[in-house]
Parts: C-alpha cells; structure tokens; sequence
C-alpha cells in the first residue's frame, strides 16, 4: 500500500536554487530573533514577498506566460523548504502562492488567470481562504455563506472565520452556498473571489493565546461581486475545494514549523552541554525522524511532479510530521527543565514558548489529525 | 529489477509457507529451506558478477531483504548475501552454509542456525565461528550494515502486518458491522498506514547510499524502522483481539519478529544516540545537515 511513495531525489537545476535564495533570506532575517522567526508563515513582510516575487521565487510553478517560473514541484519544495527552515517571514505571500494561485489556474477562466495570477508571481496579490464559519469547521460542507444572483453578478452575506492573514490581504477565495441549503451537503456549493476592500465586508482580528493575531473575522453584509467573481462552475465548489486542499496539504511545511526552535535549541546545546548524552540521543532522535519525513514529503512533491493529486499520500505525511512538530517542543522543554540550574537564555526561552503555545494548532490548520487519519482510512479502503 | 524480486516472492511463498516458519522456530530442521535457497542462487544477488554473482547494488537488493521480513524468515538470508558481497570484494572464499551479522546481543526467542559469523570491518571483513564470541571492536564496524538489514525486515513485515491488519478490519465483523466501520479502529489503521510507509522509506535511506552504508544512513534507518516496528506491532495487535494472539494466528510471527528485529542490532536509542554524536561533531542548522552528503 502507498508503494508509489518512493525516494525521490530534486534536480541538480532546483538545488541551484538555495544559494541565492538563502543570501536573499540572510539580509531580511539578519535581524530578526528566533522567537520572531519562529513564526515562520505566521510572519508577515509584504514587502520581503515582493523581493521573493521581483527574484523569481514565487509561482514557481506557474507558467511563464502568465507571469510564473514555469518550473515544477521539486523547484517549489526547495524554496519552501529554505524559506521554512529560516524562519523568513512569509506569510503575505503564502497562501497565494501555495494555493490560491494553482487554483485559478486549473479552474479560472482566461480573464481571471490574466488578472491574478501575474500579480501572485510579484508577491503583489495577497489571497486568503474562506472555508471555515463559526458553525462550520470540519463539516465544511455545512457552510451557510450565500452568494445570491442579481443583475450582473452576485449579493454575498455570511461571515467566514479564522481567516487567516485576512486583515492585509486583498482578496479571499471563498466556498460559499450558492444553491439550495446546508442539507444539500456538497451540491449548490461554488467558490467566490471577494475583493476584501468592497463595501459591506468587515474583517475584525482575532488574538490568539500567544497574543498574536493572524487570523480574523470577516464580515459580509450585501457585499456586491461582479459575474467575474465566480471562479471555476457554479456548484462545482466542493470539488474544487477538494483540489485546493490538496495544494494546501501537500507542501513541506507540515514538517517544518518547529524547526527555528529545534535549530535554537541545538546551538544551546552544542555551547552549554556538549557531552550530554541524554540530550545528544533526544537530538539524534529527533533529527532521524525529521531526515525521513523530509523523504516522505519528498516523495509526496514527486507525485505532484507527474501531475497527480496524492490527497491520501499528502494527509498521512502532514499527520505524522505535525506529530513531530509538536514533538519538537516537548522534548527541548523536557531537555531544559531537566537541568533547573541552567541558564536558558532569553531568545531560547521566548522561542520556545511562543513554539509551545503555537504547536497544537499544527494539528488543526488545514484539517485537522482526526480528519486526515479519517481519508486515510477512505483510502485503505476502509468504511 | 522487478524480474528479480517476483521470482523471489514466489521461492519464498512456496519455500517458507508460516508452517515452515513454525517447524523452525520449534527446532525443526532448517536445512531444506536453506538449501532451496541456496539452489536459487539469491544469495549471491549483491555479489559483483566479475565473481560470479548478480551484481545488484544494495538498493536494488533491498526489496529482497523486505520480502525476508514479509515472510518472516528465520534464517540469516539477507545476512548471507551482504556476507558474500563483501567476502567477495576481499577475494575472500566462502562456503554454502549461513552466515550471520550478529553484532550484538540476539533479541529473537529462538538461538541463532549460522554456525559462522561475519566480523571486522566492511573492507576486511572475517569469517569466525558463531561460538568464539567476538571482540567488540570487532563487531561495531559492521553495525551499520546490518543495522540497514533490520530496517528492511522491519519495513517488508510491517507492510503485510498493514495488509493483513485492514483485511481483518474489513472482514471481522461486531455490533453487526465491520469492526473497520468504528472510527476509533480506522484511526488507528491510519497510524498503523503512516508507520508502514514510514518504516519503508526510512529503511530506503539506509540503502540509498550503496554497499557499506553510510553510518549516518543507516542511523536514520534503523532509528526510525525501530521505532516504527513497535507502533506498528501494538496497533495491530490491539484491531486483532484475541485471535491475534493466538499461536495458530499467524500474526505473531510477525509482531514477535518486529520486536526482535527492532530490538537488534542497536535500538533506536543506540542509533540516536550515534546521530547525536554526530550532529555534535559538526554544528549546523537542521536543513544544513541534511543537504550535507553523508559521509561512509
Ligand atoms: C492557526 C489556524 C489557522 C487557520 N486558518 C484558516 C484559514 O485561513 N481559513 C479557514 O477557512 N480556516 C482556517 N482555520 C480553521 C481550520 O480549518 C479549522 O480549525 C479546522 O477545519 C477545524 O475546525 P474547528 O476548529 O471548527 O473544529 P471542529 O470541526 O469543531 O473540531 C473539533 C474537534 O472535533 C473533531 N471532529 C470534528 N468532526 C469530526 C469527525 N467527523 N470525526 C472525528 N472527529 C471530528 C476534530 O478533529 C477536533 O478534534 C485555521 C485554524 C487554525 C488553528
């Protein structure tokens, strides 16, 4: 089972990429503390994004003609990964790039693709996703958000939330019910483009437990969208959002995001308690895990190279490596609390504080374990 | 390569049924099996053909030492076959008889059949006999490689403990379903597919690199086939019930095996603990160290 997942190695010409990538990276994160990159795609630059784009590192996988690098998978996971692993801050872009931009291309009309996705590939559109609503989480299909029909276009009521980045973006992608009612289930459901600066939307931030706050509220009331803002077919919504999951669930960053503390926590290590044999094992150990999840994220960016959707694959990567994510955490908190005496410095502590708090939600963005151990099953052919 | 590993699948399902397994490890003579496998000329899959063998690399052996671990085996084949390599490499001359790469304490219930063991190093490798205890330097060196051994077993085991695991939870039937219907059992089924595919592509890292393996290579692969072993030996205990259990089952040939495959050769705290030393010798960012080649 699964034996499609296999060892996959990235082309010479997508490994060039690292060295000016990373010398990018180095000027913007000179500064910046551990703690701060800890928060990886949490971190928000909109002008570190348009750098990324003007270098050509966003829409790698876009085509050229439409303002992309026209290269594939593998190209993608390397910057990712470098982005990722420095903790760059690169949440302006994110979503766009990962998923937003994919997504018009395969179910977005000439027009749209010509509008958006040139602008994703500058870092100059910043997209957002609009799935979940306060009664609507894991039962996505149960939105209530109605895009109505009018003259010339549609009336948008509802409210979406946990949106993440929606205060600074500039559009959302949302799945909304456009037919029918939530006991349709998965007919009548379509996806809008909504332009967050159209009157009647209000968008108010939500702090989270580590005070930050990423994600917010957004508001609907008679919000008119022209015809062009349906992307893809009228009731084909779930499907497409299905796809766009697909994109979201896929990428190496499901691996990634407690690595600043682990590379935080090593330095320490390697200064204060080289010969520890007790914390040398919990680094090898963690070190192995993360050495064969990047192969298994790997071979998932393989089959997304020949042009699959390994929506299977991609769950049963991201469940195991968020369970290494917030492994992370525990095991550099046990190591320091093991020695009281020691001092931890400042930038450690907060890093591994802010990695602490953050960590549970690793294993809710973007679906949560219950519900990718769930198409997991579906796919070993259980139910 | 596939042409290879098929007929190896079919020698193995007609040679070691899990009756075969059980006259074994009950005592039960050995030699028949051994000698099939000796008539069919695997066991010199890895050694160059310049002196007479198939000249696989040790990737491409690799799926035959998984298909050891899915039919559980119990004897030192995939030992043999890097023994052969490696002796033939060094113009050394071997017998037909097995050899085993015990480098450390054995872990399986029942006592080892090879009366000789392979020691020294991988570039002057040494046959001894399996009583004259070796020296532990003398051991170490070959760790590695068998180490990458394991992590294959482990990886063809728990391939077929995940197929066998689903068919049971599909086919066994309470409170008038399947119990694979119970989300709780799909859950764990999950899991139980994550650690397989785990354990595989771990055990893949091990023999990626060629014949010996990088330490480092073989680190990351018995680490993480180890650790996947026992997750993958609970969960499916726990979806079998008590029939899993039983003797006449033949799920225990596995899980049993798993623990001791696991357990030999280095844990997964031993080979940790290596990688840790290593991380330790050459400071460097996460990322850093994984795009570093792994040195042999
Ligand atoms: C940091 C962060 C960022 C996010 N960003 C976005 C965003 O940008 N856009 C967006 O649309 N959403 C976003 N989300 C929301 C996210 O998609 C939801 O949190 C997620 O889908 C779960 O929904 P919920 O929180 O309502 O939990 P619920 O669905 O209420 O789940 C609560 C618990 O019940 C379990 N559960 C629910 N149904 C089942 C079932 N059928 N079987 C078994 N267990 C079940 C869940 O697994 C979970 O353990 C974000 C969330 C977080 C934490």
């Amino acid at each position: 089972m699964f034996e499609t997942l296999t060892l996959a190695a990235i082309p010479a010409e997508d490994e060039a990429l690292r060295a000016p990538l990373r010398a990018l990276i180095a000027e913007t994160i000179a500064a910046m503390p551990a703690d701060r990159r800890a928060r990886s795609w949490q971190g928000f630059d909109a002008g570190f994004s348009r750098a990324l784009g003007a270098a050509g590192f966003l829409g790698l996988t876009m085509p050229v003609d439409y303002g992309g690098a026209g290269r594939g998978a593998f190209a993608r996971f390397v910057v990712v990964e470098e982005l990722l692993a420095a903790g760059a801050p690169v949440a302006a872009h994110w979503i766009a790039d990962r998923q937003s931009a994919p997504l018009i291309l395969r179910f977005g009309t000439e027009a749209q693709r010509r509008r958006y996705i040139p602008a994703i590939c500058r870092g100059e559109a910043l997209f957002c996703i609009g799935m979940s609503e306060p009664g609507s989480g894991s039962d996505l299909a149960s939105v209530r958000t109605r895009a109505d029909r009018v003259d010339g276009g549609w009336r948008l009521n509802g409210q979406k939330i946990w949106t993440t980045g929606a205060l600074h973006c500039d559009y959302m992608i949302a799945l909304v019910r456009t037919s029918g009612t939530s006991a349709d289930r998965h007919a009548g459901l379509s996806q809008v483009i909504v332009d967050l600066r159209a009157p009647g939307v209000t968008t108010r931030p939500i702090t989270d437990l580590t005070g930050d706050a990423h994600f917010a509220e957004v508001f609907f009331d008679d919000v008119l969208l022209d015809d062009d803002a349906l992307i893809g077919t009228e009731g084909g919504g779930w499907a497409q959002v299905t796809a766009e999951l697909a994109f979201e669930r896929s990428g190496p960053e499901r691996i990634y995001s407690s690595v600043v503390l682990l590379d935080a926590w090593t330095r320490h290590l390697l200064r204060e308690r080289p010969t520890d044999v007790a914390a040398l094992e919990a680094l090898g150990g963690l070190s192995a895990r993360l050495a064969v999840l990047r192969e298994m994220s790997l071979a998932v960016t393989a089959r997304l190279a020949d042009g699959e959707s390994p929506v299977v694959e991609a769950s049963l990567v991201k469940d195991l490596g968020t369970r290494f994510e917030q492994d992370v955490p525990v095991i550099v908190g046990e190591d320091l609390a093991a020695h009281p005496d020691a001092p931890v410095g400042g930038e450690l502590l907060r890093t591994l504080l802010y990695t602490t708090q953050a960590a549970p939600s690793y294993s809710l963005r973007g679906g949560t374990r219950e519900i990718l151990r769930g198409i997991i099953a579906r796919g070993l052919g259980l139910r | 390569m596939q042409e290879l590993i098929e007929p190896f699948a079919r020698l193995l399902e007609d040679l070691c049924p899990p009756s075969v397994v059980r006259a074994i490890e009950a005592g039960g003579d050995w030699r028949p099996l051994w000698q099939g496998i000796v008539d069919s000329g695997y066991l010199d899959a890895l050694v160059p053909e310049e002196a007479g063998g198939a000249g696989l690399a040790l990737n491409e052996a690799a799926p035959l030492v998984g298909l050891l671990g899915r039919h559980v085996v119990p004897l030192p084949v995939g030992d043999t076959m890097v023994a052969r390599a490696l002796l033939a490499r060094a113009g050394t001359a071997w017998s037909d008889e097995p050899i085993a790469l015990a480098t450390g304490a054995s872990f399986a219930a029942t006592p080892p059949v090879a009366a000789q063991m392979l020691v020294g190093t991988p570039d002057e490798p040494r046959l001894v006999g399996a009583e004259a205890l070796a020296d532990p330097a003398e051991r170490a060196p070959l760790r590695p490689l068998a180490a990458v051994l394991r992590a294959q077993q482990i990886a063809g085991a728990g391939a077929r403990v995940l197929e066998m695991s689903v068919a049971y939870a599909n086919d066994r039937v309470q409170f008038g379903k399947p119990i694979g219907r119970q989300q709780a059992l799909q859950q764990q089924l999950a899991v139980l597919a994550e650690q397989a595919v785990a354990a595989r592509l771990a055990a893949a890292i091990g023999v990626r690199g060629g014949l010996p393996p990088a330490p480092r290579d073989a680190a990351i692969a018995k680490h993480g086939a180890s650790l996947a072993a026992a997750e993958i030996a609970g969960i499916a205990h726990a979806i079998h019930g008590a029939i899993g259990i039983s003797e006449e089952y033949d799920l225990q040939l596995l899980t049993r095996s798993l623990h001791a495959w696991r357990l030999a050769d280095g844990g997964a705290g031993y080979w940790a603990a290596e990688l840790g030393r290593e991380r330790a010798a050459t400071p460097a960012a996460a990322l850093d160290w994984l795009l570093a080649p792994a040195e042999v």
